[in-house]
């Protein structure tokens, strides 16, 4: 038992370390790859190649004057910047990264005792048999954080911004929620352990799942408020949103969350969808063992880091959303969709299950990833503006038909 | 009546959100790997031999904080004929004349207030001698508000590239 626990003390370090060193290193990329993409070299005066920035910065956030605003709600206020942040933090503790470790030892610690561990140890803070369920629950509150730093500043700016925030998370929570009912669906498990282990059996889950991922994947850029889906920040509107009343390492702290926010999304990604810490072609990786532990943790932080790019890379390519298009694609584009989309999978499991012999969960995978071929062209053929969002076929017909009969005033 | 709405027929590749999203996708991923425009600027500077002919040079029109030619002597060209505090429109030169034994004229007090200057140029171009001129340059740092107003001694010794007044009529300076 007490081995358990110095064990899990020491995960919690690592992750914490790792995440919160990261998180810094992150806004020192996300500015680096904003200058490359406009042609620019980005910071590079801290230090070798800017690597010590998010120091400086870090620095000169502690330095910072804390402000209060006169009439701002002061606990609620001061309560703001960490209800985001915990959240933010405490997701990553069901995310394995990694293949289990052998551990083995038994030794004691003068009055602390005996501590003893024997086997593999698996590569995750808390492997929670509720897995992504723990996520999605934790995820939500992190609107808590963002709606009381709007209410407590006692400024309109802030205000409308929480007020962005709160609607568009609790919008986007119901199609991420929904589009993780297929993998459930696939898996027959919730915890994230067991995702993985099924994604090694057959195919990761973008395959046979694409369109759970397309839904997912945008999800979690509206609930990270990343752009395209940045309104409850809006520069050029909100000033800085929710937290324009914040000042110092309170205002970090809000940054941190969102990044943290953003490694999550990228980490759930990556293992709901793309197998996680597995190594594909090979079942090397499953072997167990130290080398085979630091390969895997290796690749999984490659394909978080891929991810984090990518969403770097939308977020310097695509502009802002109008508020009622936001509104529109959450509920009417991505929930409906995701509704039909968990139909269509039942429907097709269950003919899989019920008219052919496939028992190996890669026959089934490809079995499924043809089925999504054709949907992924249907949706994306239907859902692009001329046909479907912008308006049905027979109402242009319709404006049409009245331009002409109606003299054009310009 | 509603107003008659304009509908125009636009082929799909127009309209196509995924087709736009994709095509900026791969012009930002194509940006991230082109040469870099940023002028690194403590190390590399407008006023360098390398790089003042290049993209980043001033523009032939520049005028920047004066400086006051001397000639051989070191004394300074200037005698004083107060054509510069004259057509100043800022009022920001103050010249005191003064006269030696043999009559010639030279300035015992000449103060340029750089804040008050607004750097039209009209000192360099009024000047009979050839005196007074406009820079080729612009790192002005100072500690104190006082040290912006030039004296003689400090015109004199600047050693920055002198404006050659750009005309509209002649812009190559033939």
């Amino acid at each position: 038992m007490k081995g358990y626990l110095l064990l899990s003390v020491i995960k919690m370090l690592l992750v914490f370390t790792v995440l919160m060193v990261g998180v810094a290193l992150l806004t020192l990329m996300e500015r680096k790859v904003s200058a490359w993409m406009q042609n620019r070299r980005g910071p590079n005066r801290v230090g070798p190649a800017g690597l010590l920035q998010p120091a400086a910065d870090g620095l000169k956030n502690i330095l910072k004057e804390e402000t209060f605003p006169v009439l701002a709600n002061r606990w609620l206020f001061l309560l703001a910047p960490a209800l985001s942040f915990i959240p933010a933090l405490l997701l990553f503790a069901v995310i394995p990264f990694g293949a289990p470790l052998p551990v083995d030892f038994d030794f004691t610690l003068g009055p602390l005792g005996r501590f003893v561990h024997h086997g593999p140890m698996p590569l995750v803070v808390a492997d929670l048999p509720i897995g992504f369920l723990f996520v999605l629950a934790i995820s939500s509150m992190g609107v808590y954080g963002i709606a009381l730093a709007g209410w407590a500043s006692n400024s309109k700016y802030a205000l409308l911004g929480g007020l962005r925030a709160c609607a568009q998370m609790v919008s986007y929570e119901v199609p991420m929620g929904l589009s993780l009912i297929p993998v459930l669906l696939l898996s027959g498990n919730v915890s994230l352990s067991a995702i993985i282990h099924e994604q090694q059996l057959g195919l990761w889950y973008v395959l046979p799942l694409f369109l759970s991922f397309f839904i997912f994947f945008i999800s979690g850029f509206a609930e990270t408020n990343r752009l395209p889906f940045d309104l409850p920040e809006a520069e050029s509107e909100l000033i800085a949103g929710y937290h324009t009343e914040y000042s110092a390492m309170k205002f970090s702290f809000f940054f941190i969350a969102e990044y943290s926010n953003v490694v999550t999304v990228c980490a759930m990604v990556t293992t709901l969808f793309f197998g996680g810490w597995d190594i594909p072609f090979t079942h090397w990786d499953e072997s167990g063992g130290v080398l085979q532990s630091l390969a895997t943790s290796g690749l999984f932080f490659l394909k978080v880091m891929f991810w984090i790019f990518f969403v770097m890379w939308i977020r310097w390519t695509l502009p802002r959303f109008r508020y009622d298009q936001l509104m529109a694609l959450g509920w009417k584009v991505l929930l409906p969709l995701a509704l039909a989309y968990i139909m269509v999978i039942c429907v097709a499991i269950y003919a899989i299950n019920r008219y052919t012999g496939w028992t190996d969960p890669v026959m089934r995978g490809l079995g499924l990833f043809g089925l999504n071929v054709l949907i992924a062209v249907l949706v994306f053929g239907l859902l692009d503006r001329n046909v479907f969002v912008r308006g049905s076929a027979r109402q242009r017909r319709a404006l049409q038909a009245r331009a002409q009969r109606a003299p054009v005033v310009t | 009546m509603a107003i008659g709405v304009k509908v125009l027929p636009r082929p799909g590749r127009e309209v196509s959100y995924v087709r736009a999203t994709l095509k900026g996708m791969a012009l930002t991923f194509k940006h991230m790997f082109e040469k870099k425009v940023t002028m690194q600027y403590p190390e590399e500077k407008s006023t360098d031999a390398e790089h003042g002919s290049g993209r980043w040079s001033l523009s032939p029109r520049w005028r920047g904080t004066h400086r006051m030619l001397t000639d051989e002597q070191g004394r300074s060209k200037c005698v004083a004929c107060g054509l510069c505090p004259q057509i100043c429109p800022a009022n920001c030169i103050k010249l005191v004349p003064g006269e030696d034994e043999q009559g010639n004229r030279y300035p015992l007090i000449y103060e340029i207030d750089e804040f008050r200057c607004v750097f039209c140029g009209y000192c360099q171009e009024v000047c009979p001698e050839e005196a007074i001129h406009v820079g080729v340059h612009y790192e002005n740092s100072e500690y104190t508000r006082g040290r912006f107003v030039y004296d003689l001694e400090r015109l004199s010794s600047q050693t920055h590239a002198v404006s050659t007044l750009w005309d509209p009529t002649d812009p190559k300076g033939e």
